[in-house]
């Protein structure tokens, strides 16, 4: 019975909705879930109370409000604001965010589809989103919203770069650029990568934190200056959009870091063959630790000066990548 | 093959569709009347054009194409337009007169490419080997092989970054590093 059910996903175009479908829902309820955390999180650090009454306890209805209440908000459009361009930046950074998942394996064979350039593919892929960012902050028509998103493409920029070098180091010891080719890999080799690559791995989670312009890197968005950037002139489901995917991209990267330095679905002293039903909590486990460590300092540093911002990504972090790269390829071929 | 057989294979359905939207893209490029949409059908000119290279199986050039091309050089593109100026809505001082020398020499470098395309390759049909270009293959033919064409690329890029350091630098006058010195 259950195999004539699933025979239906052979078709092409059926595993193909059911995946779309999957992922759509996945976004949602990712964005919900590491949004309460950084909700009832930044509360406790700040001793606050945080959410409490919505849903009768801890609040926990909170963002399923928040979503409604995005809902049923106007969708309101600048007059002078360049319409399409307007409308289509909010999509295009979702697909970005869309699109990485793509590549991340939940466990063996718990991948939608993995391709042999994986690693390469997502940081290809979420370089759309910077495209998305400029657009927004363009066709706002607002002096506030310009200077955000130039800003957020100014540190894009500068941190694509350590953010590409710091897997390459992940990349060389496992000799494939595949995902799930990379877990294999540190299944095999008995340790998670970041034993090391702690460089590469410091480097990759300081470089995703600014590409995710959290803070202390939110200087495109930086409230006491530009209102709110480039998501000045955005409302309603139209600013959900760019909400959602902002956690879900915190979700992917730490998925991303996860699987390339701390072994991914697998930990040491797991037994390979549970690795189907356990694996997926294990990467899980990872991701939201990995989260929580984004929640945790952005409600603990201070924000970068823009200066200081870039100093820290061309003069630091790049050399320092860069030679982390020439250190494991030496290493490599020695060893 | 008749057009029978052409319609009913997907790849041509999906080919088309791509080469459509890359056609439409780049004509909209020139033809765009604001200098922001100009460089956003460029995204959608790229785009399509890795689409291309998925159909022939060559997934490391079409991503490459994605990282490089759209992700780093339209976004500067639109990093230096919106740093300087770029006003929403038309702008006239985009459109010319002067179409029929630039039209000409378009239309002469199409020709010549479609001459050198037929010449080299006629209607042989070349199909997609179906399965993606082995990266180690690539990696080791582009630093084995091809390694001195690989390098001068490298060495022209280092060239115009010296380049443009010289053109946009501006040497600092005595008096300006007392300044710089003071502060």
């Amino acid at each position: 019975m259950l195999e004539t059910v699933l025979d239906i996903f052979d078709n092409f175009w059926v595993a193909l909705g059911a995946k779309l479908l999957l992922v759509a829902l996945l976004i949602p309820l990712i964005g919900m879930v590491i949004g309460f955390a950084e909700i009832k999180l930044s509360a406790k650090m700040q001793a606050r109370m945080g959410p409490y009454f919505a849903g009768g306890r801890w609040g926990w209805a909170q963002l399923i409000a928040d979503g409604i209440k995005f809902f049923q908000k106007e969708d309101i459009i600048p007059d002078n604001a360049d319409r399409p361009v307007f409308k289509t930046a909010p999509m295009l950074v979702l697909v970005g965010t869309v699109a990485l998942f793509v590549v991340i394996p939940f466990g063996p064979g718990l991948i939608f589809r993995d391709l042999s350039v994986g690693i390469f593919y997502a940081l290809a892929i979420s370089s759309l989103s910077t495209i998305g960012v400029l657009m927004a902050g363009w066709s706002s028509a607002n002096k506030y919203s310009l200077i955000g998103g130039l800003r957020a493409a100014g540190q894009l920029i500068a941190y694509e770069l350590p953010l590409v070098l710091a897997a390459v180091g992940s990349v060389i010891m496992a000799g494939t650029m595949s995902m799930s080719g990379i877990v294999e890999a540190q299944i095999t080799a008995g340790y998670p990568y970041v034993i090391f690559q702690f460089v590469g791995f410091g480097i990759f989670m300081v470089a995703a934190l600014a590409e995710l312009t959290r803070i202390p890197f939110d200087m495109p968005i930086a409230e006491s200056e530009l209102v709110m950037g480039y998501l000045t002139e955005y409302s309603g489901f139209r600013f959900l959009f760019f909400f959602l995917a902002e956690f879900a991209n915190m979700f992917t990267m730490s998925a991303i870091a996860a699987t390339l330095f701390l072994g991914g679905y697998w930990l040491p002293g797991i037994p390979t063959e549970t690795l189907e039903f356990v694996g997926p909590v294990i990467l899980l486990a990872k991701v939201f630790l990995l989260a929580f460590a984004m929640i945790w300092f952005r409600w603990t540093f201070p924000r970068f000066r823009e200066d200081q911002l870039q100093t820290l990504a061309w003069k630091w972090l790049i050399p320092l990548a860069l030679a982390n790269i020439g250190a494991t390829a030496f290493f490599k071929v020695v060893l | 093959m008749t057009l029978g057989d052409w319609i009913s294979q997907p790849v041509n359905w999906v080919f088309s569709a791509l080469g459509l939207a890359v056609v439409f893209s780049g004509f909209r490029v020139v033809t765009a009347k604001n200098v922001v949409h100009a460089a956003l059908y460029l995204v959608g000119a790229l785009a399509g054009t890795a689409g291309l290279f998925l159909l022939l199986s060559a997934e490391f050039v079409a991503w490459s194409l994605v990282l490089v091309y759209i992700g780093a050089v339209v976004v500067l593109f639109l990093f230096g337009i919106m740093i300087t100026r770029a006003p929403t809505g038309l702008d006239p001082a985009l459109d010319t007169n002067r179409k029929l020398v630039p039209g000409v020499l378009a239309a002469a470098v199409f020709a010549l490419m479609t001459w050198a395309a037929f010449d080299a390759f006629g209607v042989e049909q070349i199909t997609s080997a179906g399965v993606a270009t082995d990266n180690a293959l690539l990696g080791e033919s582009l630093l084995g092989r091809f390694v001195i064409p690989f390098e001068v690329v490298s060495f022209v890029l280092l060239g115009a970054l010296i380049g443009g350091i010289t053109i946009a630098r501006r040497d600092l006058t005595p008096v300006e590093e007392e300044e710089r010195a003071a502060v």
